[in-house]
């Protein structure tokens, strides 16, 4: 059992396991804007070297936990400690020990991306031939040289995102938070954005990230949680998320003229085999065994219904999400798309 | 020595991306060129009345040169998110709020300046108090400016900031003693013009050079360090409240 200051005599007590190496530890954080609660009571740890993913749909406290935690929002309750610091008493203590990459740049426009990265560099107390060679091998590995003395204004949306990752790392922090990394780029800059942090990651940042994107989670993260309106919702390993899904077998029907009345027709019909209608196109058939499809398009002809495709869908950590917090995925992902444009 | 590294930097980086730029060195040599022209024009007492002009000129090139721009500045960063990158930075919010106002101070001091260095060619400078003056350059720079840390803390658009500076800034030039001597001001205004840090300053300058100030010099320093004070001490408890709540 760990205390944490809670502010004004508060303690918040947090259970820990006592061989934990946790950097991040949050107990009870609760955040209130007015009548609505952003942050309800909220609990993790990140351990260190961990990459710990925060999912969950707009709206849903991401945003908010993050900058209590850096330091851009008072927490109206609750506890945090990083890196064994106190930042519920002193926002500021651990600030030297965390990099933070916004879900929008915070670079300078009318600097060059060398001297946006000198500068960053220059807040944390580096000194000249440091912050130099600091920013010209970042420049490198980032794959910016060329682009080096270029106004930051003027940058793509890939090379923003690249340069603000670097930024955020240029002190080499403890911890890394990163708000929505590949939100409104290109395919390729968000494979490389992802390649990127998996080499932060092997080489031991702690890192907390937050997206919409399960998938980049899925292959990313160690440990995610999913946060929707302000409560954790669940907390694993990654592995053990998937767990209910790896042995499930699935598969999508599309066809024409799809009756929800089908549904129980469908389940007398075929026992063993649950059918949940997608959308007024799509059946979905999800089991434990694998599934004989012949009969099921068969028993559909015979009710009129024109299949026009049947296939087997890889469950992934997208239905374990849909399934803890009844959110579909494609819909989350729709709102951040339209939120980035 | 990290926090001074800090520190230095963010004065250096607003210095190069702000107040050095052409527009801006034109406007802070132009503008005050310009008041000393107007005034001594104006006055029509030829050559011989420069020091009497001096402590106006002086007072309204600082007061101008650095108030909107501070707040045009930090409101400018805070919509660029731009400004959050320095509050995430490990330095106290007081010096980091120091660091954002050097570079607009300094600029203040320079445009001061200005009319100083033209009045050194037309008339006799010799008999100037600089122990006073000097000190009062700054001291009008430093509440000049922290007037604009205080606009820029209570606006969020560019356009409010200009707007709310100018709100600020007329009533104080007809009111601090440039135009009108305080005591010649209608019974209700007079109050208000004890409320005005420029009021402090000018009194300053005018002590400076010309021996006329009409309050003594050491309250004057203490109403202008104690406006400096307060300006600092709320726009800091405002941006608690509001940036970081």
């Amino acid at each position: 059992m760990l205390l944490l200051g809670g502010g004004k005599g508060v303690f918040v007590a947090m259970t820990t396991n006592p061989g934990s190496s946790a950097i991040i530890e949050v107990g009870e954080l609760t955040k209130r804007f007015g009548d609505v609660t952003a942050v309800d009571h909220v609990s993790f740890q990140v351990e260190r070297g961990e990459l710990f993913g925060f999912l969950g749909p707009n709206g849903a406290g991401k945003t908010t936990t993050i900058n209590m935690l850096i330091g851009l929002a008072r927490p109206d309750s609750g506890a945090i400690r990083i890196g064994g610091l106190n930042c519920r008493k002193n926002p500021k203590a651990a600030q030297h020990l965390i990099g933070v990459v916004p879900d929008e740049s915070n670079l300078y426009p009318e600097l060059t991306g060398f001297d946006n990265l000198c500068f960053c560099a220059a807040l944390y107390g580096m000194g000249k031939p440091a912050r130099i060679a600091r920013a010209t091998q970042l420049l490198r590995d980032f794959d910016l040289s060329k682009a080096a003395h270029r106004k930051f204004g003027g940058y793509s949306k890939g090379m923003k995102r690249k340069l603000a990752i670097a930024a955020g790392i240029v002190h080499q922090p403890q911890i890394l938070f990163l708000d929505e990394p590949t939100t409104g780029i290109d395919v390729a800059s968000a494979r490389n954005i992802r390649q990127l942090l998996a080499d932060l990651h092997r080489s031991g940042t702690t890192i907390f990230l937050t997206t919409h994107y399960i998938e980049e989670a899925e292959r990313l993260c160690d440990r995610i949680a999913f946060i929707v309106n302000g409560r954790i919702v669940k907390i694993d390993q990654v592995a053990s998320l998937l767990k209910p899904v790896q042995d499930r077998y699935a598969t999508i029907v599309n066809g024409t003229g799809l009756n929800p009345s089908f549904l129980g027709e469908l389940s007398a019909s075929f026992g063993g085999l649950e059918f949940h209608l997608h959308s007024q196109d799509r059946i979905r058939v999800e089991s434990s065994m694998p599934i004989h499809i012949g009969p099921i398009v068969k028993f559909l002809e015979d009710k009129n219904v024109a299949v026009t495709e049947a296939r087997r869908m890889h469950l992934s950590l997208e239905d374990v999400f849909v399934q803890i917090t009844g959110i579909e995925a494609d819909a989350m992902k729709l709102e951040k798309m339209k939120a980035a444009a | 020595m990290k926090i001074w590294i800090a520190f230095w930097n963010i004065v250096l980086k607003d210095m190069r991306a702000y107040y050095l730029k052409p527009p801006n060195i034109s406007w802070g040599l132009i503008f005050p060129i310009a008041w000393t022209a107007m005034f001594f024009i104006k006055s029509g007492r030829g050559l011989d009345d420069v020091l009497g002009l001096l402590p106006g000129v002086v007072a309204i090139s600082i007061l101008f040169g650095t108030t909107s721009m501070l707040a045009v500045t930090i409101t400018f960063e805070k919509k660029g998110r731009s400004f959050e990158r320095l509050l995430l930075a490990p330095i106290s919010l007081e010096l980091l709020m120091l660091a954002k106002t050097g570079g607009a101070i300094l600029f203040g001091v320079v445009n001061a300046l200005v009319p100083v260095a033209i009045a050194c060619f037309l008339s006799d400078l010799s008999r100037v108090a600089w122990g006073a003056v000097v000190p009062a350059v700054v001291l009008i720079a430093i509440a000049s400016t922290f007037m604009g840390l205080f606009i820029a803390v209570s606006v969020s658009e560019i356009f409010e900031a200009q707007t709310f500076s100018n709100f600020f800034r007329f009533p104080m030039i007809f009111l601090c003693g440039l135009f009108f001597p305080i005591d010649a001001l209608p019974m209700l205004l007079k109050p208000l013009a004890y409320v005005l840090p420029l009021t402090y300053g000018v009194d300053i300058l005018k002590g400076g050079f010309q021996g006329s100030n009409i309050m003594p010099l050491s309250l004057d320093f203490v109403g202008i360090c104690l406006f400096c004070m307060v300006l600092f001490y709320f726009s800091l408890k405002n941006i608690h409240k509001k940036w970081i709540s």
